[in-house]
């Protein structure tokens, strides 16, 4: 069967039987479990009612505990075992681990990267918003620098692979190297800094999300502080950094945090370009390095992510709880 | 007064120039791929993609046939054209014009066009920039011409020959068709399971409710990478394997946490007033959902469709570990990932429209509907926005 035809029936059976499953489950649920009739009415409307919530929710708890919490607890389990899985070598693969000198460069990379990526695309995002909200044609400009946003990290890869190609001729960086009768280079390989040149492509990707997100908040800034301010004198610097950043800040560790996230999970960019050679190895590719060679020192990379990623998880609960309260 | 005025537009001034200068520097590097991406292997290496709109200078080497020899004047004569009849003929495209010439290959660019070259043995040889030339020699050449090395101005040329080659000999239309394949299913399926869920989180009063939206908030962040492994191997358990039915399973289980709170912050937000009077109206819950919620939830069903659409896009990781890894069942990213940057490492007019077939499509969204994008994005960060 082709996939195609396979993905439109796929379609039809999960639209359908999403369907087909809420109505009849409610159906069943209240003519056939607990009919409105009897002795005692209402008390089945009540029962229906306590039950009801858990038909609604039964299809999403089920995949995101099968797809999401079952992983957690499989993966931490998993990576006490040997490559087959066949042997328990209880934290064999966490010692055989820290003993990498390539996985104690990508803790290294890893930690420089969630130190700048977050940090300059905030601090671009803000710049981007505060500046395209003062000018005519601000809507154009944020859309243009928005734009990176609907790329895949693959795509943006070749796009500044491209920018930083070994060859004056091709390559941006050497084109203007050239100019001033500088010698090419390969920007991608040059220890250390290259880990910078591969954060570039992230930054360029997320400052129009920080962008987006800093200006809704830069405009929900009450006016009176702002007018308030402007009378007592202060000049546009001080207005920016000492009115406006402050009252946003909630909304910039939001945006802050939320980049963190991602750069603790982006594989795809290190993977395109150096394929994680040239010490620029980052946790979640090198995971990639041992997918399907040796799965319990894959799942092992796997839970460090996770343990990295935590605190920010509780931080998010218990903004959220703060918020439903 | 004045002196505040004068300072303000120059302000204003100091803004505009630095989100041009922004602008631009977020633009270049994608237009100069897409630039790239209509240029021959040739013209790329011959020169950069800003020189694109301008003429590229090309050395050629050329033997002129001898068979057409003349007799005048006691002289032998060979004319012809070397643009138009020449061996290079094929790459010389119209327009393309002589610059220099010269008949060895140590000094291909000795004579200016019209100059007349001295070909040994009181021989001669005049070549203009149209390409005409006229070797003259006292003795027949006998069956071989004079050699000829020319350098011509090519003019700027674009060409669509890279997004052919791609599509139909690389395999990307293949991948093209996968990506899609992938991308629509795993787009719809979580939409309904997570508005319903949505729904009960945010209208239905029962125990545990602020626990689970707690736990979607955290399921959130939880690192896919933890989930390839054991759902792998859960997938090959069940028979279903690496296979586009497992890989819209997994997006659909990614998908969810995302679709979930998105969709339950903006219904939170719809009036009561409406829910209520349903509910007094003797509406069922279904009904409500059906009917009213679904339908007044639909900016937030877009905006999370969206998302969900660019993210399976250009997802690399799930692609990589769900779906077989041979040529029939790769997706875009995979394709030039695993298999042209290996294997047209250096063929930057290749790559360039690879990746560009596989962004146009979200570009095409991402442009048509921005308006969602920016809602979904504001409701799932700006807390309480």
């Amino acid at each position: 069967m082709s996939p195609i035809l396979q993905g439109i029936i796929t379609i039809v059976l999960g639209v359908g039987g999403c369907v087909t499953y809420f109505y009849a489950s409610n159906l069943i649920l209240d003519k056939v479990i607990f009919p409105p009739k009897g002795s005692d009415p209402g008390r089945n409307i009540n029962r229906a009612n306590a039950v009801r919530p858990w038909l609604f929710l039964f299809p999403a708890i089920f995949a995101l505990g099968l797809y999401l919490a079952y992983p957690v607890v499989g993966s931490a389990w998993r990576s006490l075992f040997d490559r087959d899985g066949a042997q328990f070598i209880g934290l064999g693969n966490y010692e055989k681990l820290a003993a990498d000198p390539t996985f104690r460069q990508a803790v290294f990379n890893n930690f420089l990267w969630v130190l700048v990526v977050p940090a300059a695309a905030t601090f671009f995002g803000l710049m981007a918003a505060q500046l395209t909200d003062r000018i005519k044609w601000g809507n154009i400009a944020k859309s243009l620098i928005f734009m990176p946003m609907a790329i895949s990290f693959v795509g943006a890869s070749l796009i500044w692979k491209f920018v930083y190609a070994n060859n004056p001729q091709i390559g941006l960086i050497n084109a203007i190297r050239d100019y001033f009768q500088l010698q090419p280079i390969d920007p991608l390989q040059i220890p250390f800094w290259n880990n910078f040149f591969l954060m570039v492509i992230l930054v360029w990707i997320q400052t129009g999300f920080a962008m987006v997100i800093l200006s809704a908040a830069l405009r929900g800034i009450p006016e009176e502080t702002i007018e308030a301010a402007v009378l007592d004198g202060a000049n546009p610097f001080q207005l920016f950094f000492k009115i406006k950043v402050p009252q946003i800040m909630p909304t910039i560790v939001v945006v802050w945090t939320t980049i963190t996230i991602l750069v603790l999970k982006v594989f795809d960019i290190v993977y395109a370009t150096t394929g994680g050679n040239f010490g620029t190895q980052i946790l979640p590719s090198y995971m990639m390095q041992y997918m399907f060679r040796d799965d319990g020192r894959a799942t092992a990379v796997a839970f460090v992510i996770m343990i990295i990623v935590l605190p920010v998880m509780i931080w998010n609960i218990i903004q959220a709880r703060k918020e439903t309260r | 007064m004045s002196a505040i005025a004068g300072q303000k537009s120059r302000l204003t001034w100091a803004v505009q120039i630095s989100v041009v200068v922004m602008v631009v520097l977020w633009l270049i590097p994608t237009v100069g791929l897409l630039v790239s991406s209509f240029r021959t292997t040739d013209q790329i290496s011959q020169s950069g993609w800003w020189d694109a709109a301008f003429p590229v200078e090309k050395a050629f080497r050329d033997r002129i046939p001898a068979d057409g020899e003349t007799q005048a004047n006691g002289a032998y004569v060979l004319e012809g054209n070397l643009l138009t009849d020449g061996q290079n003929a094929q790459d010389l495209k119209s327009g393309a014009k002589i610059v220099a010439f010269g008949t060895s290959g140590i000094k291909p660019d000795k004579y200016k066009p019209g100059e007349t070259a001295d070909l040994g043995d009181g021989a001669t040889m005049t070549v203009n920039a149209d390409g005409t030339f006229k070797a003259s020699s006292p003795v027949s050449f006998e069956g071989s011409g004079p050699r000829v090395y020319f350098v011509a101005d090519m003019p700027p040329a674009f060409t669509l020959s890279n997004y052919r080659e791609v599509l139909y000999s690389d395999g990307m239309g293949q991948a093209f068709m996968n990506t899609l394949t992938v991308t629509i299913p795993a787009t719809i399926i979580p939409i309904l399971v997570a508005a319903f869920a949505a729904y009960a989180l945010a209208w239905m009063e029962f125990p545990g409710r602020g626990l689970l939206i707690a736990a979607v908030v955290g399921l959130l962040v939880v690192p896919l990478q933890l989930a390839l492994v054991p759902l792998l191997r859960l997938h090959q358990e069940v028979g279903i394997g690496q296979s586009f039915l497992g890989i819209w399973l997994a997006h659909t289980g990614f998908g969810l946490p995302l679709a979930i709170y998105l969709l339950r912050n903006y219904m939170v937000g719809l009036p009561r007033d409406i829910i209520e009077s349903a509910k007094v109206d003797g509406a069922t819950d279904f009904q409500i959902f059906m009917k009213i919620v679904l339908p007044l939830s639909f900016p937030a069903l877009a905006s999370f469709a969206i998302f969900q659409f660019l993210w399976v896009w250009n997802d690399l990781l799930v692609a990589k570990v769900f779906l077989p890894a041979n040529d029939w069942s790769k997706v875009m990213t995979v394709k030039i990932a695993d298999d042209l940057l290996g294997s047209r490492g250096g063929d930057w007019g290749i790559l360039a429209s690879a990746a560009f077939i596989s962004i146009a499509v979200p570009l095409l969204v991402f442009f048509a509907m921005q308006k969602y994008l920016v809602r979904g994005l504001l409701a799932g960060s700006v807390k309480g926005g």
